[in-house]
């Protein structure tokens, strides 16, 4: 189907059911019961699984395929936030244009900065990166924002403002940002079934379908000759050099999409909520979003995907137990006990969500170096191991088959 | 793999539905159900808490979350009542806000303007908060205010000190407990002309953003207003830890006065630098050479140590002050959690019964009717003497404290000494203020809410 192998088009409707049903998938328990603490079901969070999943795929486009591990890919996604926020002041709050220009922004902005970063390849080539998103976060938070020319509003961060042009802003289109008077803040639908509670976002089902286009591209990407050559650049750039090939256009293109990818996910941002700060391009964001790729799996499809669900997940919901949360949870212990329980908890939920996602990140790394898609096929190869013997390669094989990286 | 997939996709695509269908009756029963956004149904009603719980201002965000969990204990009846027992309004009794017990949630900022837009969101839109209090940053509590402007529920700002905040980007629901940069500059500058005679030449050292700029801004206005002369200008990069190279060219300049602009981290390491250049023993046409810090907050006062002795600043509050509101608070913090409250606590704590107070009062946890009962509102009994809350840019106008650096610490909390309490009436300025966003500047519509 659509030019894919079975495989992908399983992979992508797995992915297409996630991402549709997820209203329902991310809010398992009843709103009123003390686990609904870890509902993840409402519109903000759905959205950013899906923006940040779209980053980090862009990402493994790069990362996962030609192996440069770019440490400022925040930058991008910057840039993309200004260019959307700065199409809702000029033009209107429609986000069309918007997500457009914020693609094409950070695409040309990728162009300036993969050229001169890719002359250099490995550790080199991670320090230029985070050094260019040092400088773009370091321009936008004050060079950028002065009173004469004030292009990022520094701290306080880009918005629109009444006094906004907004040229093609009409009377009856809402004053939030919109598709064609669809505002994305709104719900089209709210749910409620005997205690559940689901809600469907416009802007969350806008970003679920774009989602599903960059990933049914970057499935077409990792299947075509394009993408075989991006893994020879992975596997041993020299060699390819003796062959007479040049590396350059590939990986340079390669760094194009991937900051292509991640200025739709900075507009997407933008669309969802029109507001773009500097700290969006912070080196700890560019770090992030290598967490992701490398929690959920670099050099796979959904991977990605599932390690940014993973970290947004950890971000907001850990972040937001306290200490009353737990002594309700423990209150069915003795007293002591109770005080103890919550004693011992409290490091790792609330401010310690770093802690705890630090702890997860170390572990995943330790035992499952493919990350998150690694466990996944670990479960898979166990069931599949008890259904039927012969599935398993000859064990006496040499040499060893070595797992494709798409995998 | 795949045999697996198809019959579980089966069986939740089966199960989704048959939820579907089973709910279709139920269908837009929620946002019909509503007359504003987050109303409470049931017999509690939800406070939002949006705090830096981790980065530069954690320390800060823990003692604002220490005074709102205070705030909440005394609404409901539990403990001494705090300020409760002191406030002039007398519309709350100890029952919760209108009959319904007040919980709360917390979220974490991490001092980011998405970080915190994000963490308020999922209190708005998951656990239903009425209300969303605190932050430590302006940046954050602009981003904030236009969010919860946007969803309709009120916001109140934690510690937010540029003037852009009930300026520029002020919002008909959002309020700010907290003093400006433009009061710093009003209260501080005739205490340091008196303190430093007229005709001082000072030299500004100014943190590159937002904050930064409109802190100098006010301080230069009006020291200039009383005679002092600017020398020189520098913006230093937010990140910078080492501040030497930026001190050394005081010395050049023929400035005898500095003034940092800076807060937090920032501020402790170029008070620290200006200090060990022994600046403060240079003696710079013929006068002392002084050193002036104009946002003062406790946890900067502890970081620099010794460094701050005598070195003037002005602050929202202090616990030292000896007014009933602000002893009882004391009081009731220092019992609960055995140290003295800092200016963001008691900030936080009295935006909570402010809060409380103006829906008992109005009788409706609308966010218009909250926005009405707290526009030209006067109070007294939190601190800081008699209060107003602005309507036109809903900012709050009392007391502000100019305060140095203890010469003799008795303990460690005492840090910071009160020099003067500045009259409400001398940091006064008009809503209209070019500082402020001149004529543009408008709070907008009050917002309900779906």
């Amino acid at each position: 189907m659509l030019g894919l192998n079975s495989k992908d088009t399983m992979l992508l409707i797995v992915v297409a059911f996630l991402a549709l049903a997820a209203p329902f998938l991310l809010n398992p328990f009843p709103t009123n019961s003390s686990l609904a603490q870890f509902n993840a079901g409402y519109p903000d969070l759905m959205q950013r699984f899906a923006i940040f999943g779209i980053f980090a795929i862009g990402f493994n486009i790069l990362f996962g395929l030609t192996g440069y591990l770019s440490f400022g890919h925040a930058a991008f996604l910057g840039v993309g936030s200004y260019a959307a926020v700065w199409m809702f002041k000029l033009l209107s709050y429609n986000v069309i244009p918007a997500i457009i220009l914020a693609v094409i922004v950070a695409g040309l902005f990728s162009v300036l900065i993969g050229y001169v970063s890719l002359r250099r390849s490995g550790i080199y080539f991670s320090i230029l990166t985070l050094a260019f998103a040092q400088m773009s976060f370091a321009l936008a938070y004050s060079v950028l924002s002065n009173p004469k020319f004030n292009l990022t509003n520094g701290e306080t961060g880009l918005q629109v403002y009444g006094d906004d042009p907004q040229i093609l802003h009409r009377e009856g289109l809402p004053d939030v940002p919109h598709l064609f008077g669809w505002a994305m803040r709104d719900n089209f639908l709210e749910l409620e079934v005997a205690g559940w509670e689901f809600t469907f976002n416009n802007g969350y089902y806008l970003c679920a379908v774009i989602l599903l286009v960059v990933f049914y591209l970057a499935i077409r990407l990792f299947r075509s000759p394009f993408g075989l050559m991006l893994r020879a650049v992975k596997s041993n750039q020299q060699r390819l050099n003796y062959t007479g090939l040049n590396p350059k256009p590939y990986t340079l293109a390669a760094f194009i999409i991937s900051g292509m990818y991640a200025g739709l996910a900075g507009g997407l941002l933008a669309a969802m909520d029109p507001l773009a700060g500097a700290e969006r391009m912070q080196w700890t964001a560019s770090g992030e979003v290598v967490l992701m790729t490398i929690l959920g799996g670099a050099g796979t499809l959904i991977g990605p995907v599932l390690g940014a669900g993973f970290i947004k997940y950890f971000e907001n919901i850990f972040s937001k137990i306290n200490d009353n949360v737990l002594h309700q949870w423990f209150a069915f212990l003795p007293d002591g006990m109770e005080d103890f329980m919550v004693f011992i908890v409290h490091p790792f939920v609330g401010k310690g969500w770093h802690l705890t996602l630090g702890i997860l990140f170390m572990l995943v790394v330790t035992f499952l170096p493919g990350g998150l898609v690694e466990g996944g096929q670990r479960i898979a190869r166990l069931f599949r191991r008890r259904g039927k013997k012969t599935d398993t390669p000859d064990p006496e094989h040499h040499p060893k088959e070595t797992p494709h990286v798409a995998e | 793999m795949s045999k697996y997939n198809v019959t579980r996709r089966g069986a939740l695509k089966t199960g989704a539905a048959a939820g579907a269908g089973l709910a279709l009756p139920t269908i837009f029963t929620a946002s019909s159900a509503h007359a504003f956004t987050n109303e409470p149904t049931g017999s509690t009603v939800t406070l939002g808490f949006n705090v830096p719980q981790s980065g530069p201002y954690a320390d800060e965000g823990a003692d604002e979350l220490r005074a709102q969990q205070l705030a909440v204990e005394h609404l409901n009846g539990e403990g001494d009542g705090g300020m409760l027992n002191t406030f002039s309004s007398k519309a709350l009794d100890g029952t919760g806000i209108l009959g319904k017990k007040v919980t709360f949630v917390t979220g974490d900022t991490q001092t980011k303007s998405d970080a915190a837009r994000a963490s308020a969101k999922s209190m708005i839109e998951k656990d239903g908060a009425i209300m969303v209090n605190g932050g430590s940053s302006s940046g954050v509590a602009v981003a904030v205010q236009g969010l919860c402007q946007e969803a309709g529920i009120i916001f109140m700002a934690g510690l937010t000190h540029a003037n852009d905040t009930t300026g520029k980007d002020r919002k008909a629901n959002g309020f700010r407990h907290f003093f400006n940069a433009y009061m710093s500059g009003a209260a501080l500058a005739p205490v340091l002309a008196n303190a430093y005679g007229k005709e001082r030449r000072a030299y500004h050292l100014t943190a590159d953003y937002n904050w930064g700029w409109t802190q100098q801004e006010s301080i230069q206005a009006s020291t200039e207003a009383l005679g002092w002369e600017t020398v020189e200008n520098v913006l230093t990069p937010l990140a910078s830890t080492d501040f030497s190279s930026y001190i050394a060219p005081v010395l050049n300049s023929g400035a005898d006065v500095l003034v940092l602009n800076h807060y937090g981290g920032n501020m402790v390491n170029s008070l620290t630098n200006a200090v060990q250049f022994g600046l403060r023993d240079k003696m710079v046409n013929g006068k002392q050479f002084e050193i002036v810090v104009p946002l003062y907050s406790e946890l900067m006062a502890a970081g620099a140590g010794e460094n701050i002795k005598g070195v003037l600043g002005s602050m929202n509050w202090n616990w030292q002050l000896t007014d009933e509101g602000s002893k009882a608070f004391v009081k009731s913090f220092g019992e609960k959690y055995g140290r003295p409250p800092s200016n963001s606590a008691h900030t936080c704590y009295a935006q909570v019964l402010l809060y409380a107070d103006a829906v008992a009062r109005a009788g409706s946890f609308a966010p218009c009717a909250v926005v009405e009962a707290l526009e030209g509102f006067e109070f007294d009994g939190l601190g800081n003497g008699p209060t107003l809350y602005r309507a036109e840019d809903h900012q709050c106008f009392k007391d502000v404290l100019v305060v140095k650096g203890a010469e003799n610490p008795t303990n460690e909390y005492d840090t910071l000494e009160v020099v003067e309490v500045t009259p409400r009436a001398q940091v006064e300025y008009p809503p209209n203020h070019p500082m402020f966003g001149g004529d543009e500047a408008s709070l907008g519509e009050c917002n309900d809410g779906a």
